[in-house]
């Protein structure tokens, strides 16, 4: 394929008046991330109405739309990393390292190194668009059930590196996570599981009340404590800029992370949650000797390119397929046949203004959110100088309004509350919530998966050793499981044989 | 005190003059999407709200509410319960709808809790096959299915019991096999069957013509027929209906609205006929057009008629299915 058709695409999003929206989406985006409950969904169906009172053209609109959506894949880890509430789904994993960064005084070097890996996740993406779209295009295609159960048993494997410290804890808490992916509408026979009649619960709970009632309640309730018991200590701000060691420490996490965190938002069934999950599990079994989840820079780093990368993935299968990659891209899909245009490989010929200019525009856009945040460091830190008494009604009001204007519904206010009062007792039980939201994550793609896998092959199991693909990705479950072992054992062995 | 006063009486001033008439016209108007945003629900509200606004039918852009819960189910309770009198408000329904409710999947209610104000237009089932299956016409998968029906997988956007899986069940249905047999995969949405047709994951995808269009006309995958009482226009319109394979086989997804069950007579018949003077102007019909939707006439008493013997006809089949008793 010629890159023609990226020539057009940069003159059109080079234009002033695109210039500018990209600019209004990239603000706009971090904005909506940054707030608790209010991810790009519904902040694209937000916008989209204005957008066509406007009368952009397709183009344009496109190009505002994909800002706002990689804008808050950025915004998430703002407050992630300063007050431990994700702002969005894929921003979960940033609070593991980033809020006790924040806690001794990084949290300004915290901000600045997300910023600077989310800009490297997100323009790796961009370029993976560029040049393979149409060969991944066919690749995410070859994923089926089958395959499907096998990248979640691979993500499971990875979670092997969350048994820290207290395995049964960790395991606990994977199980409470895979529980409650069991409430709600049986994917399969479409019969209601633990719906006790209430309506709300017929889709199950959704992931972001989970997130927000785990995090930002919890955190609340903890604060509160805190404020009385009067141990409450004020976080300095730190410097601006993470030191050369920290950067060249990440470097290598975040370019694994950006392409494993491509890959899986390329897919379909998959999205910027999962990625970071698989990227920030990886690199823990990787790396780690005890520092990651206390702050380490690198556990930092992996999600947030990951969630960045896979961003820029979900727009592969909209963009070569027509099937939206993710929520998001769904939303922007059936923004673009409203404009009559049908998405397809035949786009980059038949209109290269529109996707080319969407593909240069995301290349400016990823340009801009760095320039834009670098600065903007400064500004966010100041809430950690909020005091207390107005930070946690701050907290409390914005999850309770978000989670009500995205689902209008009280019952599902009371759901967070609940689970927050819940997410708090145990992590006074010393209960971590990330092997919750992991078990939660993976455990509906698996169980919807493995029973449609079985469902083809009339209950045969060896349907899920069939294909190439699911092999590799079983094969690799085992190393990632073994090969930490055996890196130990072997640098063991050769500490022994040097000292003898 | 005299803030509240002065605004009691511009309220009541103000329902004195736009409460008069027989017909009322609400100030504000609002359109639950009962469902997360980019899907049927919100399709139809967004049509509505357009529409509406650009043909100056309403005074104020309609406002959205997304309402997620059992596809309309949480929507349904919530206007019967909490907001059974709201002239403005309107909740957008389907053909699924009407199943799930055959099915008694929206809770304590039947069809006949709320009132049916009418239909924005309609889409039609159809199944695809891969572009390099051997199976050409509808006759050939049905004869094929017939031969050897555990080879035959299919994909739908839905549960089992779900309007995809339906459609499925009406073709295995017609090569006398019993679709609780059927090998289906659920899976989230039409997006999804695509890829699983394309990857030759399942043999048959089962969807909505809308939505596999754009990849049957980009040569991809194959529609075999089309399950709409006739013909259709456009783009569709080479491809055969069912029914013109010699299989009763038809399925109709209307898009419609309902209002809560305490709106008054008069307000009722306000949005009856804004829907009917609306469906008329040229710009509605360029809208639907583009969202994919055939006209689907049908308005008030003989929407509400026909939602019900929907819900009666689902009862049966659904019995048939062993998906109830």
């Amino acid at each position: 394929m010629s890159l023609d058709y990226l020539w057009t695409g940069f003159a059109v999003a080079l234009t002033p008046s695109n210039l500018l929206l990209s600019l209004l989406g990239c603000f706009l985006g971090t904005l909506i991330g940054a707030l608790p409950a209010i991810g790009p969904i519904n902040g694209i169906a937000l916008i989209l109405p204005i957008a066509y009172t406007m009368k952009l053209p397709p183009e344009s609109c496109m190009i505002l739309l994909a800002a706002i959506y990689y804008g808050a894949e950025y915004g998430g880890r703002i407050t992630s990393i300063l007050i431990n509430v994700p702002g969005d789904a894929g921003a979960v994993m940033t609070a593991l390292d980033g809020y006790p960064l924040a806690k001794q005084g990084r949290g300004a070097e915290a901000l600045t190194m997300s910023a600077l890996t989310s800009f490297v996740g997100g323009m790796l993406a961009v370029v993976g668009l560029t040049f393979f779209a149409p060969l991944l295009g066919s690749f995410a295609v070859r994923f089926g059930p089958a395959e499907y159960v096998a990248l979640m048993m691979f993500a499971f494997a990875t979670l092997a590196s969350m048994v820290g410290a207290e395995p049964v804890k960790t395991l606990i808490g994977c199980l409470i996570g895979l529980l409650l992916t069991t409430i709600g509408l049986d994917p399969t026979s479409g019969a209601y599981r633990f719906t006790f009649d209430q309506p709300e619960l017929h889709d199950g709970i959704e992931f972001i009340i989970i997130v927000i009632g785990l995090f930002s309640i919890s955190e609340i309730l903890l604060m509160l404590e805190h404020q009385f018991k009067g141990t409450l200590k004020p976080i300095p701000i730190g410097k601006g800029f993470p030191s050369w060691s920290d950067i060249k420490a990440c470097w290598w996490p975040t370019i694994r992370s950006s392409v494993s965190g491509f890959i899986i938002g390329v897919l379909p069934g998959t999205g910027a949650s999962v990625a970071s999950a698989v990227a920030y599990t990886t690199e823990k079994r990787l790396l780690d000797k005890g520092t990651f989840g206390k702050g380490d820079m690198r556990g930092l780093a992996a999600p947030e390119a990951a969630n960045n990368a896979a961003a820029g993935g979900a727009f592969v299968p909209m963009l070569t397929l027509g099937v939206p990659g993710s929520g998001t891209t769904a939303v922007m899909l059936g923004a673009l046949m409203l404009y009559n245009i049908t998405p397809g490989p035949q786009l980059f010929t038949e209109r290269p203004e529109l996707a080319g200019g969407l593909i240069a525009s995301m290349y400016i856009g990823n340009i801009m959110l760095l320039i834009l945040n670098i600065p903007m460091v400064r500004i966010f830190v100041k809430m950690l100088q909020v005091p207390n008494t107005w930070l946690i009604p701050a907290i409390l009001l914005l999850s309770i309004l978000g989670v009500y204007t995205a689902y209008s519904s009280v019952m599902s206010v009371l759901l967070m509350l609940a689970i927050g009062v819940g997410g708090w007792a145990l992590r006074k039980q010393g209960f971590d919530m990330a092997p919750i939201i992991l078990g939660f994550v993976l455990g509906k793609v698996l169980e919807t998966n493995l029973r449609n896998a079985l469902a083809l092959s009339g209950g045969d199991i060896s349907i899920l050793f069939q294909s190439t693909i699911s092999n590799s990705l079983w094969v690799m479950a085992v190393l990632i499981v073994l090969l930490p072992w055996w890196l130990a054992r072997r640098t063991k062995a050769r500490a022994s044989a040097e000292g003898a | 005190m005299l803030g509240k006063l002065t605004g009691a009486m511009a309220a009541a001033c103000t329902v004195l003059l736009i409460g008069s008439p027989v017909v009322a016209k609400p100030g504000k108007t609002e359109c639950i999407v009962g469902a997360k945003p980019g899907g049927g629900f919100d399709l139809t509200c967004r049509l509505l709200g357009g529409t509406l606004q650009s043909a100056n039918l309403v005074e104020t852009p309609m406002a959205y509410t997304y309402m997620e819960g059992g596809v309309g189910a949480t929507a349904y309770n919530h206007i019967i319960g909490t907001r059974p009198g709201e002239a403005g408000t309107v909740v957008a329904a389907s053909t699924g709808s009407a199943l799930l409710l055959a099915q008694k999947k929206f809770g304590a209610h039947d069809e006949n809790a709320v009132r049916w104000v009418g239909a924005l237009g309609a889409e039609f089932g159809s199944v695809i096959v891969a572009q390099d299956s051997p199976y050409k016409s509808l006759k050939d998968l049905i004869e094929g299915i017939k031969a050897k029906p555990q080879d035959f997988s299919v994909a739908g956007g839905g549960a089992v019991g779900s309007q995809d899986w339906m459609k499925a069940a009406l073709i295995f249905k017609a090569a006398g096999q019993d679709p609780k047999k059927m090998r289906y995969i659920a899976l989230e949405g039409g997006g999804p069957v695509v890829t699983n047709v394309l990857g030759g994951h399942v043999k048959i995808g089962s969807s909505d013509v809308a939505e596999f269009m754009p990849h049957h006309t980009s040569g991809k995958v194959r529609i075999l027929a089309v399950m709409s009482p006739e013909r259709l226009t456009g783009d569709a319109k080479d491809i055969p209906t069912a029914k013109e394979q010699g299989y009763d086989i038809l399925w109709t997804v209307w898009r419609g609205l309902y209002v809560g069950p305490k709106v008054s007579d008069a307000d009722y018949q306000w949005w009856v006929e804004t829907l009917e003077k609306l469906s008329k102007t040229p710009d509605f019909k360029k809208e639907q057009e583009a969202r994919g939707l055939y006209p689907f006439p049908s308005y008030g008493k003989a929407f509400a008629d026909h939602v019900k013997a929907d819900v009666a006809r689902f009862k049966i089949l659904a019995q048939e299915a062993g998906l109830i008793k």
